[in-house]
């Protein structure tokens, strides 16, 4: 039989392993639905690999909150919008070399630095592990609602900023709306509308005069 | 698993997502995701530190990212709604005329 701690160290390589590959998926398919659904495969791998390390609250929120509406919202838009192939032209211009020599460069740094020179600065122990009964909900919630009740607000008042800058943007008038427009009604101008003629006044039939 | 796989990861998804961006010739969208993908990195970094130090604030912080990064979505995402109205396409390259 396998040890839990030999158990979670495959379950992280599996999930680290998908999330680097779903990653690769999405900046390199060339369909941007593929890539939005990708990006979503991504954010359930990155999900697991939270909840190994006991930050289920976030985790789920992750899945909540980014794969239930954020990716949605792009999956909206990306199959709203009618994006056409692109040019050949287009595609002939290409900066795969240039990127892939930055990125390159990247990863060697990166790696050099994690693993020759911060090699016996990082402790390669085990994250801690709580014991059972802890709840990582309560922990966030109460740090949330006890030290950070100002800057939640804040956050909820950025959200309702989102929501009316978003509509705001993409509200459209359309041409055969009827509804009345109150400012123009006020700031109408009486000469424009209506012609005072002077004329002599007419003698009816049944006067006399 | 240690602190030290957890940093690997989020740097590889990174770097990753770093490159997206360059080599994209595509359309903004995929840069969109790329950001997204590079907000997930610095999380994953976060969430690893706030374990190893027993410190749940850098949870909370995680928290604070995901509302921004959620409202930065929808208001990025109805700016290429427009975009697209005007100009009929979302290619990088035909999008380049900004003036000043």
């Amino acid at each position: 039989m396998m040890s839990p701690e030999l158990f979670q160290q495959l379950l992280f390589y599996v999930f680290a392993t998908m999330t680097v590959g779903s990653a690769m998926a999405v900046v390199s398919v060339k369909n941007t639905v593929y890539a939005a659904l990708f990006l979503v495969l991504c954010f359930f791998n990155t999900a697991v690999l939270w909840m190994l390390i006991e930050a289920e609250f976030l985790a789920i929120t992750l899945v909540l909150v980014y794969v239930g509406a954020v990716m949605v919202l792009f999956l909206f838009v990306v199959m709203m919008l009618d994006i056409k192939k692109p040019k050949a032209a287009i595609l002939k211009q290409s900066y795969t070399k240039a990127a892939l020599l930055i990125v390159g460069a990247m990863l060697v740094e990166l790696m050099m630095l994690f693993g020759y020179k911060l090699q016996d600065q990082l402790p390669q122990d085990e994250l801690i592990r709580m014991p059972a009964g802890y709840s990582n909900v309560a922990e966030v919630g109460e740090e949330l609602f006890i030290h950070y009740v100002y800057p939640f607000e804040i956050a909820a008042v950025i959200l309702l900023v989102a929501i009316v800058a978003a509509i705001s943007l993409t509200l459209r008038k359309r041409p055969e709306n009827k509804t009345i427009d109150a400012s123009k009604q006020i700031n109408i101008n009486p000469a424009e509308r209506m012609r005072v003629v002077s004329m002599k006044a007419e003698k009816g039939n049944g006067e006399k005069s | 698993m240690s602190l030290h796989h957890y940093l690997i990861v989020s740097a590889v998804l990174f770097v990753i997502s770093m490159g997206g961006i360059f080599v994209n010739r595509r359309n903004v969208l995929v840069v969109l995701m790329s950001i997204e993908l590079m907000l997930l990195a610095v999380n994953t970094n976060l969430i690893a530190f706030s374990k190893y130090l027993g410190n749940v604030e850098g949870q909370v912080f995680v928290f604070f990212i995901l509302t921004v990064a959620a409202a930065e979505a929808a208001i990025g995402l109805a700016i290429l709604v427009v975009l697209f109205r005007n100009k009929k396409t979302l290619e990088l390259q035909e999008i380049n005329d900004l003036e000043g």
